[in-house]
């Protein structure tokens, strides 16, 4: 609950800060939506109409008490309410995000695992090998080779959108097409949005994936020094048991906790590899938005993503909580 | 047995991973053709608006080793005066973001539960609270779109990372008995937070330094790859990466080249940055 309200004070905080950006844009927002060649009668009713033309804790205030109300102003690129296009727009980026989520610390735990399993051994080299490419190589870099690689040479997966055209699209349920498909029993739909996942999935998630491989494979093996798990093995306990229950669940915490940073890096990434595969994701409508100065549309974009981002980072919480019950103690204490 | 100095000790450990030297050879080869990009580059004049449409589109050749663009200037020329943007990038922003940070951190961990702690954390925590790279672009895109304000705007959201960095620090160094002992012996305020704890969180910030040179780096390609960094006519990394994109499969290598130029800057300086951390690990081991 404590950490409830903290993360509400922490997005309030954000609300003003990005508020205060985009009250510093050169230039006025109400010229530029209307254009070079509108009167100045008609730019000064907009700016009174945007409130503009007062104070700006006054438009903060103005702002705030509509954001409450779920109205995020009107977007001067799209001329629809901000709120309709993020409506419309992040389902696609959250499918991809929990995609490439899950890929992440998939693999991420396994080649972490294999690499510590065979430690020192040639497979353990090639992965950290590839860590050190993998972690150094942006994802915009590693989206172009994929697009190259499977846009040129071997087309199994397809590189533009989230569906291909023709391909009947499920009733909006839930807005992630892979759910929705399988939730109405349309197999084929799902199909094709879950192989239009996969390249953009791929190149946001290589960075945090090998991120993750290497810090499980130092902390499997700063933990197998540890003595309870020589303990354990004294006791006879049979390795599977040792590796799997004493080793890798303590080894798995420091893992999780940098969930959150590799969250935060894929959402980031993500507005450059959207444009890319021409993802219709709110990523990519950011990136529109802010080339075009869109101010009200910007600090929307910024402010939702930043409510993702918290509750991101309070179930990475709840998960090391729970998998490390030294800070379950504590928290009950206080 | 043979003296060593200081140095050479240093030396010795730093070398001990082979990895470390690497990263380190990496790093001087970059800054080298950096520095002497206008004598070590083939083409010069092709790093800016230059055009010559009789050599548009080449594949890599010996006389063009990583190809021409669509205006038919040298890649690899234009990839050596990127580094010059994007080390100056990393070092402008890491001596902006380092100081202010590092102080800010201090100063919280020190002054521990009083206001000032409260104030500077809280601030911390709210520019922590939305991914690095988003805010970035967001302050960016309402600037006009240069190479200073990438900077600003990078570091407007790259120094909360130090003052946690340097908070955690300072608030368990401030119970050693080599602070108290300074305390009571009437130190002044500035002396124990420069003097005394500082110096013993030196290495960890070197350490991030290091690697966040790296970070910078790949932020201010990423600003630049939509448009937002260096303008052309002068070569910048990212915006290499999205013009070459646009011409894809037939014209691979203007989009590849720089993309692999973006990874081996960053692959250097994370290779240096791990080196020196085992370094300082191992002195204090």
């Amino acid at each position: 609950m404590r950490r409830l309200g903290y993360s509400l004070f922490v997005l309030i905080g954000l609300s003003i800060v990005v508020f205060i950006i985009a009250r510093l844009v050169p230039g006025d927002p109400a010229r530029a939506a209307l254009g070079p060649r509108a009167t100045q009668e008609a730019v000064d009713a907009l700016r009174a109409r945007l409130h503009l033309d007062k104070p700006i804790y006054v438009q903060y205030a103005y702002w705030l008490k509509s954001v409450l109300q779920g109205d995020f102003g009107e977007s001067l690129f799209t001329r629809r309410p901000v709120i309709e296009d993020i409506k419309e727009f992040l389902p696609a980026t959250l499918e991809l995000a929990f995609f490439a989520g899950l890929f992440m610390t998939f693999f991420g735990l396994l080649l972490g695992v294999i690499s510590a399993r065979y430690a020192n051994t040639w497979v353990d080299n090639v992965v950290r090998v590839l860590s050190y490419l993998g972690i150094a190589t942006p994802a915009f870099v590693v989206a172009i080779v994929l697009l190259l690689v499977f846009g040129m040479y071997y087309e199994i997966f397809p590189t533009i959108g989230r569906l291909t055209p023709g391909m009947s699209y499920p009733p909006r349920i839930t807005g992630l097409l892979t759910l929705d498909s399988l939730f109405t029993g349309n197999l084929a739909s799902f199909w094709d949005a879950l192989k239009h996942l996969i390249l953009p999935g791929i190149s946001l998630s290589l960075g945090g994936l090998f991120q993750e491989a290497r810090i499980t494979r130092s902390s499997m093996l700063e933990n197998a020094k540890k003595d309870y798990v020589g303990a354990a093995r004294a006791y006879g306990i049979p390795e599977r048991v040792v590796f799997s229950k004493y080793l890798f669940k303590p080894s798995v915490i420091p893992t999780v906790s940098i969930l959150g940073l590799d969250f935060a890096s894929l959402i980031g990434n993500a507005f450059l590899v959207e444009l890319l595969f021409n993802w219709p994701g709110i990523s990519r409508y950011g990136i529109n938005v802010m080339l075009r100065k869109d101010v009200e549309a910007i600090v929307a974009v910024v402010m939702v993503l930043g409510i993702v981002f918290t509750v991101v980072n309070i179930v990475v919480d709840l998960l090391v909580a729970y998998l490390d019950p030294r800070i379950r103690l504590v928290a009950r204490e206080e | 047995m043979k003296k060593r100095t200081v140095w050479g000790k240093w030396w010795y450990k730093f070398s001990r991973n082979p990895l470390s030297v690497v990263g380190l050879c990496m790093v001087c080869a970059i800054v080298f053709v950096a520095l002497f990009a206008p004598w070590v580059a083939p083409y010069p004049e092709h790093a800016g608006p230059y055009v010559n449409y009789g050599e548009a589109n080449q594949p890599p050749s010996l006389p063009h080793p990583f190809g021409t663009d669509a205006f038919g200037r040298d890649i690899l020329s234009r990839v050596f005066f990127a580094f010059r943007s994007s080390l100056l990038m990393g070092m402008v922003v890491l001596a902006i973001v380092v100081p202010v940070g590092v102080t800010l951190g201090l100063v919280a961990g020190y002054f521990k539960e009083s206001w000032l702690d409260i104030l500077i954390m809280r601030i911390t925590d709210i520019f922590l609270s939305v991914p690095p790279l988003i805010l970035a672009l967001a302050i960016t895109s309402v600037l006009k779109p240069n190479l200073t304000n990438a900077m600003i705007a990078v570091s407007v959201m790259w120094w909360p990372w130090y003052t946690r960095l340097v908070y955690g620090m300072a608030t368990s160094l401030r119970n050693e008995y080599f602070v108290q002992s300074a305390e009571l012996l009437g130190a002044s305020k500035f002396h124990i937070l420069f003097r005394e704890i500082l110096p013993n969180c030196v290495s960890t910030i070197l350490t991030k330094m290091t690697l966040d040179m790296g970070w910078v780096i790949l932020i201010g390609a990423a600003l630049s790859f939509v448009g937002l960094g260096e303008q052309p006519p002068k070569p910048a990394l990212g915006t290499m990466v999205s013009d070459g994109a646009r011409y894809l499969p037939e014209y691979w290598w203007m989009a590849v080249f720089p993309g692999l130029a973006i990874m081996l800057i960053v692959l250097g300086f994370n290779l240096l940055g791990d080196g020196i951390g085992d370094l300082f690990s191992l002195e204090e081991a």
